[in-house]
């Protein structure tokens, strides 16, 4: 018999909390009414006016676009790259036990633990020390090292929810061990690695401080958003291409989520 | 996937091998289980063995030369000269700025976070879990820049904040707190205060999760037994949840505390032209081209986080994670 079942929290503790949540939540809904303003120089509130312009304006950017293209190219191969790192990484940690499995797992966490601009330093001091020139490929190197973390949470975590028996039946049933893998085993991770990659492309997508270290002369979206913050050339445009990378890192966040959310542990949640 | 099972002697094989190339490759990974584990692992530790952690022994090895003051050229031999230059009072200042930054900020996520996570914790249930989930989750994934872009628009002196406090004549008290020396400023976007409210956003739901994770696991029953004892709420919380709770609460604050020593993007878009450690970093390597003190600069962090890593295993902040 329990006796919380018909509690309620105490008064304060809802008004705490609501609060809270509001605090997380209206500065970005702040950004979708900017996108409509018709002020250009400033950021006045109240809007004096509202209009659809600046969308347009935006759309015939083409630094805008190239900065996009870029983006998406970069974060697609460093997923590809973190997808296959990840898995094989989470495959070995989680199936066996070897000497030294503490450390891998370590590894794989530091370039997510220790502060962005440690690894963005690290890897130019990197690339100065072997004479390697900036270029799609170097800011494809940083992300991919940081990508490979959220995979392999993700993996690990399925991993340690399908049984070996699965794997030794399929055996018994005569596949050999790439038939089982493709049959067996690619099928019960299958969404977690889907849930994984959204999440290593959105994190791809959005990161700013290693790429800065690792870009040169080449702009990816946030890099992009940095100059225009430190030196503003079209404040409303900015307020578009704002409101858009919110909407576009939205998408694999709520697929990620509705992927994994039967599971006990929900992608995302270590960023 | 062959290693599942690792009795070495299989019984022998009722159904003949799939043959070819194939077939002996999966046979030999069967038999040899060591070596499919290898080959695992050997591609991730490659990547992150000589991409990451080489990088960071070519950062630590670039502290250690030193910059011709003159010719600005790098010389590279061995000295402790560099991380003399740390000790200048100038650099000690950066130093002293960013630790207590990163303090303030943590304490003040976690008095945040502490509602919202409890809440969540011990009154959501179905569907309000749910919401309480991804409305933590959505602001953690979303855009940093566009984070930290908002709160510009925010903060700006024509912005909304400024229009509230004037709608609700309270103009005075803004005046007032923008012009207390160290937290004031022209406007809050141009402010200690502003970067502090920054940082605070920005990390808080890497304090939320953690905290929430430890008061999960605190059963209900516990915060009833201390009432029926006799415990007002404050005696409750102090006595029971505040304990419990500390491995959550150091967990998020190794994110908040490790982040904020290391971020130079947000007190260069909101804050005042004194520089945090990561600002020092990037304009030494950048303008200054000056690489070792650059370096030596990230090693200031690194050494705290150490130290900070080290406590916080022994609070066994670790399982709360």
């Amino acid at each position: 018999m329990r006796s919380d079942r018909g509690q309620s929290a105490p008064l304060g503790l809802k008004i705490a909390a609501a609060c809270g949540l509001l605090f997380l939540h209206l500065p970005i809904l702040l950004i979708f009414v900017y996108a409509f303003t018709t002020e250009e120089k400033s950021f006045v509130w109240p809007p004096p006016g509202l209009t659809t312009q600046w969308f347009a304006v935006t759309w015939n950017r083409p630094d805008v676009w190239e900065a996009l293209s870029l983006s998406i190219r970069v974060a697609a191969i460093s997923t590809a790259i973190a997808l296959v790192l990840g898995t094989l990484c989470a495959a070995a940690v989680s199936q066996t036990h070897f000497f030294g499995r503490e450390t891998i797992s370590l590894l794989v966490i530091l370039p997510i633990a220790l502060p962005g601009i440690i690894t963005g330093i690290a890897l130019r001091s990197a690339f100065a020390l072997a004479d390697i020139p900036f270029s799609f490929w170097t800011i494809v190197l940083g992300h991919a090292t940081f990508c490979v973390v959220v995979v392999y949470n993700n993996a690990v975590a399925r991993f340690r929810r399908t049984s070996g028996s699965m794997i030794e039946a399929s055996m018994d049933l005569g596949a050999d061990g790439f038939q089982t893998f493709r049959h067996v085993v690619l099928p019960n991770i299958a969404t977690a690695l889907l849930a994984g990659g959204m999440l290593a492309f959105a994190l791809s997508f959005d990161e700013v401080i290693v790429t800065t270290f690792t870009a040169g002369q080449q702009q990816t979206v946030p890099i992009w958003m940095l100059e225009e913050l430190i030196r503003p050339r079209q404040r409303p445009v900015t307020n578009v291409v704002a409101m858009v990378v919110v909407l576009v890192t939205l998408l694999p966040i709520l697929l990620a989520y509705y992927l994994t959310r039967d599971g006990d542990q929900i992608a995302g949640s270590g960023k | 996937m062959t290693i599942a099972a690792l009795n070495s002697n299989p019984a022998p094989a009722i159904l003949p091998g799939s043959g070819g190339m194939r077939g002996a490759l999966s046979d030999l990974f069967w038999r040899r289980p060591k070596l499919l584990l290898l080959l695992m692992l050997l591609p991730p530790l490659q990547w992150l063995g000589i991409v990451y952690i080489g990088s960071l022994f070519a950062l630590l090895l670039q502290s250690f030369f030193s910059i011709d003051e003159f010719s600005g050229l790098i010389n590279r031999e061995f000295t402790l000269k560099t991380y003399g230059d740390l000790f200048q009072a100038a650099n000690l200042d950066i130093i002293l700025r960013t630790v207590t930054m990163a303090a303030l900020v943590t304490l003040a996520s976690a008095v945040v976070a502490f509602p919202i996570a409890y809440y969540a914790a011990r009154y959501a249930r179905g569907r309000w879990k749910a919401l309480f989930y991804l409305g933590v989750m959505l602001p953690l994934w979303s855009s940093y820049l566009v984070k930290i872009y908002a709160w510009k628009l925010i903060l700006a002196k024509e912005g909304i904040l400024t229009w509230l406090f004037a709608k609700l004549n309270l103009l005075w008290l803004l005046d007032g707190w923008l012009s207390l020396p160290i937290v004031g400023g022209n406007s809050l976007s141009v402010s200690f205060t502003g970067t502090f409210i920054a940082f605070v956003y920005v990390w808080l739901p890497f304090m939320i999760l953690p905290v929430q994770a430890a008061l999960e696991r605190v059963p209900g029953n516990l915060v009833e037994a201390s009432s029926d004892l006799g415990a007002s709420p404050g005696q409750t919380f102090r006595n029971v949840l505040f304990p419990l709770a500390l491995p959550g609460i150091v967990a998020g604050s190794i994110f908040t505390f490790s982040l904020t020593l290391g971020d130079y993007i947000i007190p260069q878009i909101i804050g005042t032209s004194r520089l945090f450690i990561g600002q020092a970093v990037y304009s030494q390597q950048g303008t200054a081209g000056n690489i070792p003190l650059a370096a030596a600069f990230t090693v200031v962090p690194i050494v705290i986080m150490g130290f900070y890593l080290w406590g916080a295993k022994r609070l066994g902040a670790f399982d709360a994670l």
